[in-house]
């Protein structure tokens, strides 16, 4: 124990300063668009695994599907789509996630001119596994290391429902889990708020709904927001949490 | 070549004997079929590895209208849960099962009806059966407490429902029920293109989802066959270590949780968060999802990356070795792991270990050294044994194994910084009809298979994957006789997810 205690002492300062400073880039984001260049051939929608790419009457990406697996950019033979580097914004509606990708937005700033509203109250957070590939559940673990350390924004997350003001929803709500679901749901004392987490989720993407897989959180429970990704990073699913209780304001 | 017996249904229980008996065969994968539409009824496949890591391949038909056959678990304990699926999703019955509880299927799912037939159709929803029936056998006696745990759990982990039966804390019995994270993977699967297929396979489980593609890939790559170039193997077993490291450095970090020693918790947590920005920054995913694919690899690792690699393996490895030294000086923790959670040698042999879990009992499986795959080469790779067989051996075995990642990254990176550009991808063409075939890669959590096969027109017709995560049937036997708040800490060192088991 004091070897470890000594350890601590050498260490540096572990924890992140997003959002003061942005999240790294990565380029498995979901896809930014440059709609100038795009002649509407098809060929991204035709290879899309989630049918996430719509090309009607214009080019249209349902980011709640998109799980960024970047084939839409290797085929598109006019150089409209490129590999995106932020990751895809939580929302608080499943149709504000169908949209052209907007590209790069500093969101850093203004979410860092929010936080100090944060200190003012705490939230509980209950996480609730509905069938998920457990991505998107280490993710939420990765929120509470010391790097992404989501209890400086006054998150914290709960053993019981009963605790909890928000549930956090992973996976596309199986058969086998929809009960336990709506159970867990049940337990919690209004008020209370339902955020998405990941494509499975947000959208019931990438399982094919039957026999087995749902279709997502929003099937079962009144989602409050939905935060998209394949799975989202640590940043976006605080992010997502500090939007259910309006502590971003969104300039658009 | 994989070596292939065709026999009859009633003599699965001698030959299967046979092979283990006469040849020390292990069983490493057993998979139905329903290949009715082919006039064969329901296929039975039973695949074993020799010692030295050949293959050999029992397989038997069944005809549909009495779809039985005598279970082989009665003679080989190993293929227990196999048997038990192959009831539950095809509705063919292994007679004389010891335990012919269901498996996959939950209470209110109705009689009758089994998702891996053909004539099944896997897109709509089935509605519940209003008669359950409960598949917990229990402990009963004076005294005796059941405490049930999940399926939705306490901290941010997967769902599961695990039953204790005991007397205090001492607990007698677990009985776990699994399969809620169920999302019909292998029926999506059946006519999906090679693509469509890969992207599954990605996301049977997170945590896994490299060794996953891969051992999907190597499957797709014999049907086709085609076979991936020197660069592509070699960036497969560079990203493949990662994938090992970030788990095995965070799952000892998680073993601490399991002991409330926080400390551990985040400085561990630190490591692994390290790990995987490594990850997000030379392949573009903290998962490592969208690497591989059929054919070869979808991303380069050039001069920069591998450089960047090098130098946060060194950096790591030396935080991790301070880590692990003043771990094992923490005498609270390690004497919370001495002796408990043990599982046994001989079972752990007899019901098909694999992984951490068997190498911590003294049986030596690793595919990396018993089927070396990617660019790894006979002998690279030995397995790390130990045989106290408790959660202290478990977490030794990770931090061995984790240390001898670390060198061999750096060494395939020197291999890759030697070969030249070449193609990322060997064109897959269309697959070879009405066969079958397998990959297998050691995932961080052990041997991980992945069966195909093929129909008439090279469609994909059968999807089995069967992961390390079949441990899972282990666990209790590890659980029995310890106390109850030691539950979590062996949980942990055994360290399984549910999401690779259910599919």
């Amino acid at each position: 124990m004091l070897s470890l205690l000594r350890r601590r002492l050498r260490l540096a300062t572990a924890t992140s300063r997003w959002p003061v400073v942005p999240a790294p880039l990565i380029d498995r984001a979901q896809p930014v668009f440059d709609a100038a260049r795009c002649d509407l051939n098809g060929a991204c929608a035709r290879v899309c695994p989630v049918g996430a790419i719509g090309v009607d009457t214009r080019f249209a990406l349902d980011r709640a599907r998109c799980i960024s697996c970047s084939r839409c950019i290797e085929v598109c033979p006019t150089g409209a789509l490129a590999l995106g580097l932020v990751f895809a914004a939580p929302e608080r509606t499943r149709s504000e996630l169908i949209a052209p990708p907007t590209g790069v937005v500093a969101r850093g700033e203004e979410l860092a001119a929010h936080v100090h509203r944060v200190l003012g109250r705490s939230l509980n957070v209950r996480h609730l596994d509905a069938g998920s590939c457990n991505g998107c559940d280490w993710e939420i673990n990765a929120t509470t290391n010391a790097v992404h350390d989501i209890q400086r924004f006054g998150i914290d997350f709960v053993a019981s429902p009963r605790h909890a003001d928000v549930l956090l929803v992973t996976g596309t709500v199986t058969r086998n889990l929809e009960i336990a679901a709506r159970r867990t749901y049940d337990a919690m004392s209004a008020p209370r708020l339902v955020v998405a987490v990941g494509a499975c989720a947000v959208s019931g993407s990438p399982y094919p709904t039957g026999y087995a897989s749902g279709e997502g959180a929003a099937s079962i429970l009144p989602v409050d927001v939905f935060i998209p990704g394949c799975p989202p990073r640590p940043e976006a699913i605080i992010e997502g949490l500090l939007l259910a209780v309006g502590r971003i304001v969104r300039a658009r | 070549m994989i070596e292939t017996q065709n026999v009859t249904a009633d003599a699965l229980p001698e030959s299967c004997a046979a092979l283990v008996r006469d040849r020390q065969a292990r069983l490493v994968v057993m998979t139905g079929t329903d290949e009715r539409e082919r006039g064969r009824g329901y296929g039975l496949y039973y695949v074993f590895a020799l010692p030295l890591g050949e293959l050999v391949s029992i397989e038997a038909h069944v005809d549909p209208a009495r779809p039985e056959f005598p279970a082989v678990t009665r003679v080989l304990p190993a293929a227990h849960w196999y048997e038990r699926e192959v009831k539950d999703m095809l509705g063919v019955e292994p007679r004389g099962h010891p335990d012919p509880r269901r498996l996959v299927l939950h209470d209110d799912w109705p009689h009758g009806l089994h998702p891996l037939r053909k004539d099944f159709d896997g897109r709509l929803t089935v509605e519940r059966d209003p008669h359950p029936h409960e598949p917990l056998t229990g402990v009963r006696g004076d005294g005796v407490m059941e405490v049930p745990v999940g399926p939705i759990h306490a901290g941010i982990i997967e769902p599961g429902h695990f039953r204790f039966g005991g007397v205090g804390e001492l607990v007698f019995q677990l009985e776990a029920r699994l399969f809620y994270t169920h999302r019909g993977i292998e029926k999506a699967a059946e006519g999906a293109s090679v693509e469509r297929g890969l992207f599954l396979s990605e996301r049977i489980c997170g945590a896994c989802s490299l060794s996953n593609a891969v051992a999907y890939s190597q499957a797709i790559e014999d049907l086709a066959e085609s076979h991936p170039g020197l660069r592509a193997r070699i960036i497969r077993s560079v990203l493949l270590e990662l994938e090992r490291l970030y788990n095995h450095v965070g799952d000892v970090a998680n073993l601490c949780s399991g002991a409330a020693l926080q400390l551990g918790v985040y400085q561990g947590g630190i490591l692994k968060e390290r790990l995987q920005e490594l990850n997000a920054a030379v392949a573009g995913h903290r998962y490592l999802f969208g690497v591989a694919c059929p054919g070869g690899v979808r991303r380069d690792l050039d001069a920069a990356a591998r450089e960047h690699i090098r130098r946060e393996s060194v950096a790591i490895e030396s935080e991790f070795r301070g880590y692990v030294d003043a771990l094992l000086e923490t005498e609270s923790f390690m004497e919370r792991l001495v002796g408990t959670g043990v599982l046994d040698h001989d079972l752990a042999d007899e019901l098909g270990a694999v992984g951490v879990a068997a190498r911590a009992s003294g049986v030596a499986r690793d595919v990396r050294a018993s089927q070396p795959y990617a660019a790894l080469r006979p002998g690279m790779v030995s397995p790390v044994v130990r045989t106290e067989g408790d959660v202290r051996a478990r977490m030794l075995v990770r931090v061995d194994e984790a240390f001898v990642s670390f060198g061999l990254v750096r060494e395939l990176l020197r291999e890759l910084a030697e070969v030249g550009p070449a193609e990322l991808a060997a064109p897959i063409g269309p697959l070879r009809a009405n066969r079958w075939a397998l990959g297998m890669v050691e995932s961080p959590r052990g041997e991980n298979v992945h069966w195909l096969m093929t129909g008439a027109t090279g469609e994909i017709t059968r999807y089995r994957i069967r992961s390390a995560s079949y441990n899972w049937a282990l666990v209790p036997f590890a659980v029995a006789g310890n106390l109850l708040p030691d539950f979590p800490l062996i949980n942990k060192s055994f360290e399984l997810c549910y999401a690779c088991l259910d599919r």
